[in-house]
């Protein structure tokens, strides 16, 4: 019953990770065709061993030495990951104070605000995109209050650039920010930092040598939660980002749907995927410090 | 004893280290301190007593500098303290949760202080060696505070208001959390600690016995009241009240009507009883309405009858309570009031003779119990 109960998130994992995994891993060594499905070689298995071993022969790693031939790809990678970045600390910049005022707020209103902050998930990820094109826009609310205001007088083109992509990725990822930072702050005691300021702390320096470093944790597991999702983000760059804005997820799905290369398409994947596992696993650990921290 | 008594606080020339001049806080219409003046003076241990809500935290947190008085003002060596924030002032406060930083270790935690005032590195590991060897916390510098024990996280707070050598130090409750034979033991300690750092100590408590042992004086309150500030024995002895002979220890209170006779009282407590004969300090008007406060320890008790005692009262044993090294007899006087009257185990339990519905006899001396008027 024990080892059943043990087996189950490793089955979990072999149906819905490790299984597509090497399915696509397969695909990204095929040579493209037109065919469905768009690639060979096949396995043949009434060929029986035969099959098998010309199956294994016509792989190859094609694929992964064209995405390192052309400069498209590894510049899609490498902005994605800086895109990621920036966006990241302006979560942090933006997520931190939200979650500071929200932990230490009034006891019983602090249900209401986390509801507020959980709220946008109730309705569809794509709609909210959608609302941001309109606001966004040149004709959009943002530019006719600015221009109402007698603030700007040209409208500002916001929509279809790199800060439409940014402004994007903080408001959707904002609560996985805000969130286990309140949470690590409202666990803190308020005593603390009375006893940080009996022992001589100013009220900043109370915050430095108390309060930051007990909130760390949740910053850095709400940075990973923020910047790992953010690398691979496809939608929010293709409805809000312009030509110039370089994103790995958008090249990836420009390749399988656009040019139907699959293969090429499923290298860029691996290799997105190989890119993610370092973060993930430092996430991991930092769970795993925490968790142990609390003992 | 040849050591010349400690009591500033009956010398008219001594300043207090602390003086609270008619300080009320309110907390919106609630009046948590009402009116209170008090002074505390340097190297007392001064303890406040009172009942869960009285305002004992209040008072503390506005010396600390977490509460400014509504009305009235606080003085430390005479400087009036008014809007000195909490890291300005020279006292340092052991909270009642203990209050450690759980990202430092022992050893960081009681440097915290230290390191603020910005002192040299060698000076600060001196201090903090000398405070680890007082608390005897020096096997555990380089723990974490969840992996030491309770009491040993105590002594870290103590450690760590001690470290910056204090004027005064505030100990909220710092023995709540202890069990009887370490809060026992912890006790002495910081009596120890007191003597050998010199510093005021003001230590609030819920647990009377624990002011009694380690106090210079006591102060017990009530609603944001001082009732009476004492040292111990003048507090058991001579309590002011009924509500400060009630609070500390075990009394038996009988009403009555006085009637003053010279440097003694009559008290008519009963009709048909003879009256009880004791002495009085304030002196009392006819027929004034007073109770007569007495400890259990100073009744006799007897199951024979003897003339020559003084106050010989009749009763009946209605409850026993055996605590090991003394007995507490609860004995019902023939108009209904309970007297309780305690004896010393001297005698195994089997030898002993009063038990329960007997008829037995309770008298005191003229002075063994006081005359109250509140
Ligand atoms: N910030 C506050 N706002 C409103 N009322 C308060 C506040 N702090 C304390 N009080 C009230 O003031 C009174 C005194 O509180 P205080 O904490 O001083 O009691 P205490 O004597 O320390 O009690 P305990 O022995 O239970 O710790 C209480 O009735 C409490 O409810
Ligand atoms: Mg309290």
């Amino acid at each position: 019953m024990r080892r059943l109960l043990i087996a189950v998130p490793y089955l979990w994992l072999l149906a819905l990770f490790l299984i597509p995994f090497l399915i696509v891993f397969k695909i990204s060594l095929s040579d493209i065709t037109l065919s469905i499905p768009p690639y060979s070689p096949n396995l043949d298995l009434s060929a029986g061993w035969s099959g098998l071993v010309d199956f294994v022969r016509a792989l190859d790693f094609e694929n992964f030495v064209f995405l390192t031939q052309d400069d498209l790809y590894w510049k899609a990678y490498l902005s994605s990951v800086w895109i990621a970045f920036v966006s990241t600390l302006i979560t942090l910049a933006v997520g931190y104070p939200i979650a500071y005022g929200m932990a230490r707020a009034d006891r019983s209103w602090q249900p209401t605000l986390l509801m507020l902050v959980i709220l946008p998930f109730w309705t569809s990820f794509l709609i909210r995109v959608y609302s941001w094109m309109g606001i966004l826009s040149t004709e959009g609310l943002l530019n006719q209050l600015l221009m109402n205001l007698w603030i700007i007088d040209e409208p500002l083109q916001i929509l279809n650039t790199t800060t439409a992509v940014y402004i994007g990725i903080v408001y959707t990822y904002l609560p996985f920010m805000i969130l286990p930072i309140y949470a690590a702050l409202e666990k803190m005691d308020d005593a603390l930092l009375e006893a940080a300021e009996d022992l001589g702390c100013s009220r900043l320096e109370a915050f430095w040598l108390v309060t930051w470093p007990l909130s760390r944790g949740g910053v850095i597991a709400g940075c990973f939660l923020v910047f790992i999702p953010a690398i691979g983000e496809f939608v929010i760059p293709s409805l809000l980002g312009g030509s110039d804005t370089l994103m790995i997820g958008k090249v990836l799905w420009e390749e399988f749907f656009s040019n139907r290369d699959w293969p090429v398409a499923s290298a860029v994947a691996i290799v997105l995927l190989l890119i993610l596992i370092v973060p993930i696993v430092l996430f991991q650990r930092n769970e795993q410090k925490a968790r142990e921290a609390e003992g | 004893m040849s050591q010349t008594v400690f009591a500033p606080w009956s010398d008219p020339g001594a300043k207090p280290l602390i003086e609270f001049r008619n300080v009320t806080k309110r907390f919106g219409d609630f009046t948590a301190i009402d009116g209170l003046s008090l002074g505390i003076y340097e190297k007392e241990f001064f303890a406040l007593l009172g009942p869960s809500g009285c305002g004992k935290t209040t008072m503390m947190r506005m010396l600390a500098g977490f509460e400014t008085p509504t009305e009235g003002s606080i003085l430390l060596s005479g400087q009036d303290l008014g809007r000195v924030p909490p890291n300005r002032r020279a006292v340092n406060m052991m909270f009642q949760s203990y209050a450690l930083f759980p990202h430092l270790s022992v050893w960081e935690n009681i440097a915290f202080g230290l390191k603020r005032e910005k002192q040299d590195k060698d000076a600060i590991d001196a201090r903090v060696t000398e405070m680890l060897r007082l608390t005897r916390l020096e096997k555990f510098k380089s723990r974490k505070p969840h992996q030491i024990s309770g009491g040993q996280r105590q002594r870290v707070a103590l450690a760590r208001s001690l470290a910056k050598a204090p004027k005064l130090l505030l100990l909220d409750e710092p023995l709540g959390a202890l069990d009887r034979k370490l809060r026992e033991e912890t006790q002495f300690e910081l009596m120890d600690i007191q003597e050998k750092t010199g510093t005021t100590f003001v230590i609030v408590t819920h647990d009377q016995e624990e002011a009694m042992t380690v106090a210079s004086r006591v102060a017990v309150m009530d609603e944001g009241r001082l009732v009476q500030v004492a040292t111990p024995p003048e507090i058991y002895e001579q309590p002011a009240t009924t509500y400060v002979a009630d609070f500390i220890g075990d009394v038996s209170l009988i009403a009555g009507r006085a009637k003053p006779a010279g440097e003694r009282v009559e008290i008519a407590w009963a009709e048909g009883q003879p009256p009880i004969v004791a002495t009085s300090e304030t002196s009392l008007s006819t027929d004034q309405s007073v109770h007569f406060a007495i400890r259990p320890e100073k009744v006799h008790i007897s199951k024979e009858r003897d003339e020559t005692r003084p106050n010989l009262l009749q009763g009946k044993v209605e409850d026993i309570a055996y605590l090991g090294n003394i007995s507490t007899y609860h004995v019902r006087l023939s108009d209904g009031t309970l007297l309780k009257a305690q004896s010393t185990n001297h005698r195994r339990l089997a030898n002993r003779g009063i038990t329960w519905e007997d008829e037995v006899y309770l008298s005191f001396t003229e002075t063994a119990g006081v005359v109250l008027t509140e």
